[in-house]
């Protein structure tokens, strides 16, 4: 893809995110992600049922590179079944750091393949990450 | 005044806008440091053998040096700390923690560093103290005024930065020092962001106690300075027992400490660190602390009259005397500006900067903060104008 494009589509998920709402509903999972080295601060909202994220939104405040990645994984994630949701995180991760990945599972999210090349930008296309894995861990203890 | 020589830090493809975070250090810093690892390295106190004769006198030159540097009436009100985080804990554990007793109130702004909050949060848990918030007025300042009207009689401690790291008000510290002794009310001051920049004689305000660090004032990281009130410090019980801080002991109930400053520095200290902060402020004092202030005055009116030509640059701190300046780029994240800036080697500071009870009062969660030093130039502001100027082109070329 070219790096106009990405760019583009960057851009667009930045100042339009998907599903930038505050959810209060107890049937939603809340996890924050922030990281202690930038200023980066969402909420995950996560509703969980059998094993499928049937939905999920994010608030909060955070740089043009975490609230695009957060709206285009949870466009990616949404409706998925959590083997699939475990499977693409493992592999965003590695598009992250540089390392091999699954490219076909990336669908959008593929727009953050050169962010390894800013060493200080990865911990923001990570945000959504640590979220993500929180409100999973927090499901999985949920379910005992 | 030309710099270059002096620091090598600035002779790097850089500009540097961050130095209330830290500032860059002379050569003459480094180089005193050097000389105590290589030509004298020995611990203080022992005094059996030449090079720790030697390294005793550097040592206490530096305590007298720093004395001098604040005007500090006796050598022994200078106790060296690792920094002004240090400071403030030693106080108010030391201090404060005997002194005040369940239901006396601390008054603080929204505005203070962390280090100047957390131990007070602390604090009043366990001793069940109330602590309560000066407010600011509508350009997030202190005023005597807001000052004397949150006064209660069961304030007991008003404890506020000197110039804070967001805001960059220079605080009528003065005033409220003598306000609140009138009153028979205790003043900690936090001094990391004042005397660094302007001349800080202690003996003229009287503060009980006032802290700062090395590293922001061209010195090196890992050491500070406590000063403090002759008598009070003489109350003030040590945090850290041990060597070169006791004269003898025998039994638990036979313990004789050292007097002052030694009593309050257990343990061996940053010995490098306090040579270098040495050199340090007779570095600054041939400058000259006035000139520094003035110089950086006028940067900072500088950068002002530039940016309030932008249209998209929202400032939080137009009035404030220092050279700290707050601002945001409507419509981007403060963060993406830093990004933005780091591509053209200019080193901003994005965020809440350690001040997380400020967006309580400003509405403004995070800005991008310059804090200026005697050493950036007028060249170095414009180069940053012009980048800051043209928001399609940071919208284009931030990420």
């Amino acid at each position: 893809m070219e790096e106009e494009i990405k760019r583009e589509i960057i851009l667009e998920n930045n100042s339009h995110p998907f599903n930038k709402k505050t959810i209060n509903d107890s049937d939603f999972i809340t996890a924050n992600a922030n990281n202690s080295s930038c200023i980066d601060n969402i909420n995950l909202y996560l509703k969980i049922n059998n094993n499928i994220l049937e939905d999920i939104y994010f608030d909060g405040e955070a740089c043009a590179i975490s609230t695009s990645s957060t709206s285009i994984i949870l466009k990616t994630l949404i409706g998925k079944n959590l083997d699939f949701i475990n499977t693409f995180i493992l592999n965003y991760e590695k598009m992250i750091n540089g390392e091999e990945y699954q490219k076909d599972l990336m669908s959008e999210a593929i727009v953050f393949n050169t962010i390894y090349l800013q060493q200080n930008r990865k911990t923001c296309a990570l945000i959504p990450i640590i979220g993500l894995k929180k409100a999973l861990q927090e499901y999985q203890t949920r379910k005992k | 005044m030309n710099y270059k020589d002096d620091f090598k830090m600035l002779n790097h493809d850089l500009i540097y806008f961050d130095n209330a975070a830290t500032s860059f250090k002379p050569n003459s810093v480094i180089n005193k440091m050097n000389g105590y690892y290589n030509n004298y390295c020995s611990n203080i106190k022992r005094g059996d053998y030449d090079i720790s004769y030697e390294v005793d006198k550097e040592y206490e030159q530096a305590r007298d040096s720093v004395k001098e540097f604040i005007n500090a009436p006796t050598r022994e009100q200078i106790i060296f700390t690792s920094g002004t985080t240090n400071g403030i804990n030693m106080v108010v554990e030391g201090f404060f923690k005997t002194v005040l007793a369940e239901n006396d109130e601390i008054l603080l702004t929204k505005s203070e560093h962390a280090s100047n909050v957390l131990p007070w949060f602390r604090l009043a848990n366990n001793k069940n103290l109330k602590i309560s918030y000066i407010p600011l007025n509508e350009d997030y300042e202190v005023t005597l005024d807001n000052l004397k009207k949150a006064i209660t009689p069961l304030t007991k401690v008003i404890s506020l930065a000197h110039v804070t790291n967001v805001i960059g008000d220079v605080r009528p510290i003065k005033e409220i020092i003598n306000y609140a002794h009138e009153l028979g009310i205790y003043v900690l001051v936090d001094a990391a962001q004042s005397v660094p920049h302007m001349k800080v004689d202690v003996t003229f305000l009287d503060p009980d106690f006032l802290v700062f660090s090395g590293h922001k004032m061209v010195g090196p990281t890992g050491v500070g300075v406590l000063y403090g009130n002759k008598m009070l410090l003489e109350r003030m019980e040590p945090q850290n027992l041990g060597g070169g801080m006791n004269e003898n002991f025998t039994t638990h109930d036979d313990v004789l400490l050292k007097e002052l400053p030694y009593r309050l520095e257990g343990g061996t200290p940053n010995i490098a660190a306090v040579i270098g902060l040495g050199a340090a402020v007779k570095y600054l004092s041939k400058i000259g602390m006035d000139d520094i202030n003035e110089y950086e005055s006028n940067l900072k009116k500088y950068l002002v009259s530039k940016l309030i030509q932008i249209p998209h640059i929202d400032i939080l701190n137009i009035k404030s005397d220092s050279g700290i300046i707050a601002f945001n780029i409507e419509g981007i994240f403060s963060q993406d500006v830093a990004f933005y800036l780091n591509k053209y080697n200019i080193c901003v500071r994005a965020g809440n900067h350690c001040a997380k009870a400020l967006k309580e009062e400003t509405g403004v969660t995070n800005t991008v903060r310059i804090s200026l030093y005697f050493y950036n130039t007028l060249e170095e502001i414009d180069n940053f104008i012009e980048l800051i100027s043209d928001k399609e082109r940071i919208m284009k070329e931030m990420l």
